[in-house]
């Protein structure tokens, strides 16, 4: 058992009953424990948004109406999307940044340490306030996550509770971000410049410095929603002179940076993970960051790829395009050096290596695919299909989710002081590969032939792939329970005891302190070399 | 703790100063289409024209009219659509009609697709450069003369316009 801080610190680590340890939890300002709330609240989430898509997936099993009304069904594509995106993918990632980023920086905590704990429990409730909405008449917001006016105006009831839930949502990132920046930016360790960090705080930082750029304007095209709703403005109403399309320009300047927003961190994890299962260190490290960077300047200037059907002058056209081509091509580095980091290396398959060469190829088909919807004159036909499901999907699950599988298993033996269940792990990342590209490639055939997204009932020559798709999102659904068996496991213990360094060729400070990593690391600052 | 401050004081402000620049870009944003025309704006009001037909090329103008939703209102074009000489100025009609048993006005704002063609087409005189008083029941035709100008784009054969009409008092 590992060494004296956890035994010190047992009275108020460990209190007896149920409301001194709830209490512990409400009020905790331990960047481990506030990590801990992170990723637990994420995976709960991850359930909660798989539950709406199996009610997707069951309905679209076959043509015809089966189980829920249209309206229901674009409850459960709204909610899906919006808990998916703010409450699973974004706190895992803020997860891992709350865990990891003082321990691979070398900082007792975060520099703020109440803010963080606030940030967190604005989750929960802002969650709530989006969940609820289904009991309200009318029902959940169902007018896609974009929320377009007019459409969004006239869903009822849900609307200012959506629009709240939004805003606190975006509240709790933004709070997050600063507090990941001025950790960084402050409290490294003597001798850790900036170019020496890890990559997973790189891509935090530049993730982080999005945040703050981009969120707000989603909270400023929100509240016109609202102020347009219920205090007589007219920005997107065509009737009091405002656009209904400058909505679009202004929320994808939001919804652009937000992929980047849930892709670098993953991004960060595999240039982790990649080099500790390749015993190399990572290729062209500086060119990372640069390419890092570069994604996310890029990322500022390219929104209105999503939007090329509303219609738009051929400059404009051609701007949007070929800018987001060159997003290809700071991403084409990243993917390069992530395999010339294994050229040559000698490689070991374990699961989070496994995840992360996931990763690496199905991240890339998203990848290919954004490109062809990138194309202007081919995303006339693309649009509102099926094929933007697939290309949207394959980055956020096999990419952004395996990303978080990757660093989970990772640093699972860090976290909990064991090593997980390595054979149920492999069981997880092959059932998961298998379901998630049974699920997700049969899409990209139905987008091509014509099936729109958005619909509860299709016509049958569409019904072949649609089940293949249904039975893929069932089996992956049922996978993710092995993953919450293997974190239960080694939460409670019981596995083999890891090591301080249980991967033997993992480098960085995280693994310079003992597993499980005490309740307070670096009170004084390591020495780095 | 100081430097903490520091920096969190000018991230906060940076947060504020992007949650302005949303509302900034509304601005813009009518500047933007102004210039360009996109989002298939016109002018709203009447603007001077010479004739200088283009005989040898026609454009397909259509009509549509709908109303804001909930709109107490009958509103459609007389015509569906008519073939244009460019340079040549043209009359039609659009008819709406108040359904209700009380005086109402209305006002229609314009649009013209694709976004692109809205600069060049020119209205001399539009029912939609004022608002429209109706008394209960009254229904009537209104008028709009328009020119599509001969420095149309020549890959555009077909512009639709199209009228939005509301209640003054119903701002959605
Ligand atoms: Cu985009």
């Amino acid at each position: 058992m590992s060494t004296t801080a956890i035994d010190v610190h047992a009275g108020h680590h460990h209190p007896k009953g149920v409301w001194p340890w709830i209490m512990r939890w409400v009020t905790t300002t331990n960047h481990k424990d506030i990590g801990t709330l992170y990723l637990t609240f994420s995976l709960v989430m991850l359930f909660v948004g798989g539950a709406l898509a199996w009610v997707i997936r069951a309905e679209l099993w076959e043509p015809g109406m089966q189980f829920v009304q249209p309206h229901v069904f674009n409850q459960m594509t709204t909610v899906h999307a919006l808990v998916m995106v703010f409450a699973a993918i974004m706190p895992a990632f803020a997860g891992f940044a709350n865990w990891m980023i003082p321990m691979l920086i070398g900082a007792p905590d975060m520099a703020l340490p109440r803010l963080n704990n606030w940030s967190f429990w604005l989750l929960p409730f802002a969650t709530g306030l989006l969940i609820l909405t289904f009991f309200l008449p009318g029902g959940a917001p169902a007018a896609g996550w974009t929320m377009y006016p007019p459409l969004v105006l006239q869903q009822g009831a849900s609307l200012p509770f959506s629009i709240f839930a939004v805003h606190l949502l975006g509240l709790s990132s933004i709070m997050a971000s600063i507090n990941i920046i001025v950790t960084i930016m402050n409290m490294r360790a003597p001798g850790m410049s900036l170019m020496k960090m890890p990559m997973f705080c790189w891509t935090w930082l530049i993730t982080a410095y999005l945040i703050i750029i981009a969120m707000p304007v989603l909270a400023g095209a929100v509240t016109m929603l609202l102020t347009d709703q219920f205090f007589g403005t007219s920005f997107f109403s065509a009737a009091g002179g405002g656009d209904p399309v400058m909505y679009q320009h202004i929320f994808w300047f939001f919804g652009h940076p937000e992929v980047y927003i849930i892709i670098l961190p993953a991004f960060g994890i595999i240039s982790q993970v990649i080099p500790a299962f390749s015993r190399k260190p990572l290729f062209g490290y500086a060119a990372m960051v640069y390419a890092t960077a570069a994604i996310a300047f890029l990322s500022l200037i390219v929104w209105a790829h999503h939007m090329f059907t509303v219609g738009m002058p051929l400059g404009g056209q051609l701007f949007f395009m070929l800018s987001t081509m060159l997003i290809a091509i700071p991403t084409g580095v990243k993917v390069f050096n992530w395999t010339a980091t294994m050229w040559r290396g000698s490689l070991t398959f374990e699961t989070p290596m496994l995840f992360a060469l996931g990763f690496l190829f199905m991240f890339t088909i998203g990848g290919f695919s954004g490109l062809m919807l990138a194309i202007a004159p081919a995303d006339f036909q693309y649009h509102d299909s099926y094929f933007v499901v697939a290309h949207f999907h394959y980055v956020l699950v096999p990419g952004a989710l395996f990303g978080a599988f990757a660093g989970a298993y990772y640093w699972l033996p860090k976290w909990t002081g064991v090593m997980y269940d390595e054979k149920l792990g492999r069981w997880h990342f092959w059932l998961s590969t298998i379901f998630v590209n049974l699920t997700f490639f049969p899409q990209h055939f139905l987008g091509l032939a014509g099936m729109p997204r958005r619909i509860p009932d299709y016509a049958v020559q569409f019904a072949d792939f649609n089940m293949m798709s249904s039975i893929g999102a069932f089996g992956f659904g049922a996978a993710q329970l092995l993953f919450v068996w293997i974190v239960i496991k080694a939460v409670r213990g019981k596995g083999e005891k890891a090591a301080d360094k249980p991967w033997e060729g993992a480098e960085g400070l995280e693994w310079t302190v003992p597993s499980p990593a005490p309740h307070h690391t670096f009170d004084t600052p390591p020495v780095i070399k | 703790m100081k430097r903490h401050r520091e920096l969190t004081f000018k991230l906060a402000l940076m947060c504020v100063g992007m949650f302005g620049f949303g509302f900034a870009l509304v601005p813009l944003y009518d500047v933007f289409c102004e210039i360009t025309g996109l989002g298939g704006r016109t002018a709203g009001e009447a603007q001077q024209v010479t004739e200088n037909v283009d005989y040898d090329r026609t454009v397909r103008v259509e009509f549509v009219g709908s109303l804001a939703s909930g709109a107490p209102w009958e509103f459609r074009p007389t015509q569906s659509h008519m073939i244009v000489h460019p340079g040549k100025l043209y009359e039609t009609h659009y008819f709406a009609r108040n359904l209700t048993g009380r005086p109402l006005v209305g006002q229609a704002t314009p649009s013209v697709s694709p976004g692109i063609a809205a600069k060049h087409f020119k209205k001399v005189h539009c029912f939609c450069f004022t608002q429209q008083e109706f008394e209960p029941h009254e229904g009537r035709e209104m008028q709009v003369l328009f020119m599509v100008d001969p420095d149309l784009p020549e890959h555009i054969d077909t512009v639709t316009l199209g009228y939005t009409f509301f209640a003054l008092d119903q701002r959605s």
